[in-house]
């Protein structure tokens, strides 16, 4: 392959426009994921008490911090290349990325990397609120990272994918709000499945985002729903799976070219 | 002769089944300024976002300076400026950002002297650390030509670039992009001012339902194609029967109002008084009669059909 084919400044300078495009509007970006968590802390603070979470023997408000945490990133890790791709398709500026020589592994990367970015700063800003509120552990710190990475690629490949597809803001706003939204919730974020009927403790493990969400957890609980050496395998293999498939998806044009 | 484009059998047809290129063979000669007519619908703009990948090509090769734009697409977009017809621009970043991102974009270091520049010509430089939202659109479509130029392409490709652009600064523009010819850079333009591409371009193609009707240098196009026309007027509104028309048909007769045109070939000494006669006993002496070149404009509506919006 010709040196031509590699653009690593294109792939920087994307990086750096996805990145800079979120953080000119930080206040929906940052401090609204942020805000909204404190929310639901404050409500479930509140409700549970000093209860603790049923066959974990930690407290609830414990239990939920993480969990709160990674859904922020997740959702953010999302709404960061699906928002960024529908907008330049719907104004298009798309065109400009697809005529400059960078090529679709480039792309996939720059765009997954700006996700992770956004996520991570969510994260942090999430947990520089929390701690002086919260007793908050970091059990096992690479576990924390590896599945707030791995989560963000994830959900950032996810959102990638969207935006190519989604024609409009409205496709848009069906995944997120029909697809999206239910998993993240119904993902264990506020409960732990051993408090779930049987049935329901199955339908929640065919849920990916419930072994994000836990393995998340088990990095600052060290104890959680499921194998975190065996989940962590799971969540690297389907972050490098879906970086294939959008890089496979650029590569095609797919919804992207006529 | 070396070519910055050749475009070889392109064809694409949208899913839908419209037929957008059917065919299309055309070569750009390296340094020249080229300009590609058609009424709106003729293929154009899909040719261009060919040449953008913006489209796939149904079938068909391009070259872009020798090399094969769809295998060698990293060497190729990297010397290939693309000014799409469509405004758009990021509403998160101003004129001078913008211009950096694209610099990076296209793996070039960002040229601060050329982007003041490129500013200063198109006439952004006030505005060039405004939100580009705040452009008016003859602004945006002048950010779009910046953006096209940032990372100094030898080809250069401008699909309608100055719609909307008011006329002093449209003749700026075409200063501008006149200088840059002068200096090497292949220009490739659209336009729906006819009179632009008769006075800028030497080489001319049209293009009408997506196929190539004529490929021309731009003076041998005026002087050897376009024929003088004599225009005929009677003092009322003409309407020619059957007959009349199938006598003057070697003219190509074509009424407007009480005005009737016959073109005459070039190089045919007795077209004049045979035409004039011809008419005149049909219709009876005229009121008035002018003998005049036809111009790119005339061509292209009778190469494309009067019913067509010219482009």
């Amino acid at each position: 392959m010709s040196v031509d084919n590699y653009n690593p400044l294109g792939a920087w300078t994307l990086f750096q426009r996805e990145t800079r495009r979120f953080l000119r509007v930080k206040m929906q970006t940052v401090v609204t994921p942020a805000l909204t968590a404190i929310m639901y802390l404050l409500v479930f603070r509140y409700a549970m008490g000093e209860r603790q979470v049923p066959g974990l023997d930690v407290p609830y408000f414990d239990f939920l911090i993480p969990g709160l945490v990674m859904m922020a990133m997740l959702q953010n890790a999302f709404a960061n290349t699906s928002s960024s791709l529908i907008a330049s398709k719907v104004m298009n500026v798309h065109v400009f990325l697809l005529m400059s020589p960078i090529s679709a592994m480039e792309v996939t990367l720059a765009f997954l990397a700006a996700a992770v970015v956004r996520a991570l700063i969510v994260a942090v800003v999430l947990l520089l609120v929390l701690i002086p509120f919260a007793d908050v552990h970091l059990v096992h710190v690479w576990m924390i990272l590896l599945y707030g990475i791995c989560g963000s690629i994830i959900m950032g490949g996810f959102g990638m994918m969207a935006g190519m597809w989604a024609k409009r803001f409205d496709d848009m706003a069906t995944i997120t709000n029909f697809i999206i939204m239910p998993l993240t919730f119904l993902s264990g974020v506020f409960y732990s499945v051993h408090q779930l009927p049987a049935f329901w403790q199955q339908v929640n493990r065919a849920n990916p985002f419930f072994y994000l969400i836990d393995g998340f957890r088990y990095g600052f609980l060290g104890t959680g729903d499921t194998d975190p050496g065996q989940a962590a395998a799971i969540v690297i293999a389907a972050a490098a799976a879906v970086t294939i498939a959008c890089w496979w998806l650029w590569r095609q044009g797919w919804k992207m070219k006529e | 002769m070396s070519h910055a484009l050749q475009i070889k059998n392109v064809s694409k047809t949208y899913r839908g089944g419209k037929q957008a290129l059917d065919d299309v063979s055309l070569d750009v000669p390296e340094g020249s300024f080229f300009a590609l007519l058609g009424p709106n619908g003729a293929g154009k703009s899909t040719l261009i976002n060919i040449l953008a990948d913006v489209v796939r090509p149904g079938s068909g090769q391009i070259r872009l300076l020798g090399h094969d734009l769809f295998r060698e697409h990293g060497w190729c977009k990297r010397r290939l400026g693309v000014v799409p017809q469509e405004v758009a621009f990021d509403p998160f970043f101003n004129p001078r950002e913008i211009l950096h991102i694209t610099s990076g974009m296209f793996g070039a270091k960002a040229d601060e002297a050329w982007i003041e520049q490129l500013l200063e010509r198109l006439e952004l430089l006030p505005h060039a650390e405004k939100n580009s939202r705040q452009l008016s659109g003859g602004m945006r479509r002048r950010l779009l030509v910046a953006q096209a130029l940032v990372h100094r392409p030898p080809v250069v490709v401008l699909d309608e670039p100055t719609a909307g652009v008011d006329v002093e600064l449209r003749k700026r523009l075409w200063t501008f992009m006149r200088e840059l010819n002068a200096q090497g850079t292949t220009i490739l333009l659209t336009t729906h001012y006819l009179e632009e591409a008769e006075e800028l371009c030497d080489q001319v193609a049209i293009i009408d339902q997506g196929r190539l009707l004529m490929h021309r240098p731009m003076r041998e196009l005026l002087d050897e194609v376009a024929s003088r026309v004599l225009h005929l007027s009677w003092p009322k509104p003409l309407q020619l029967d059957a007959a009349q028309q199938q006598a003057l048909t070697r003219w190509r007769p074509r009424v407007q109002g009480s005005c009737l045109q016959l073109c005459l070939a070039s190089g045919e000494q007795q077209a004049f008084h045979d035409a004039y006669t011809a008419a005149s006993l049909l219709l009876g002496p005229p009121q008035d009669v002018a003998l005049m070149q036809e111009d790119l404009e005339d061509v292209f509506l009778r190469l494309t059909g009067d019913h067509h919006e010219r482009g």
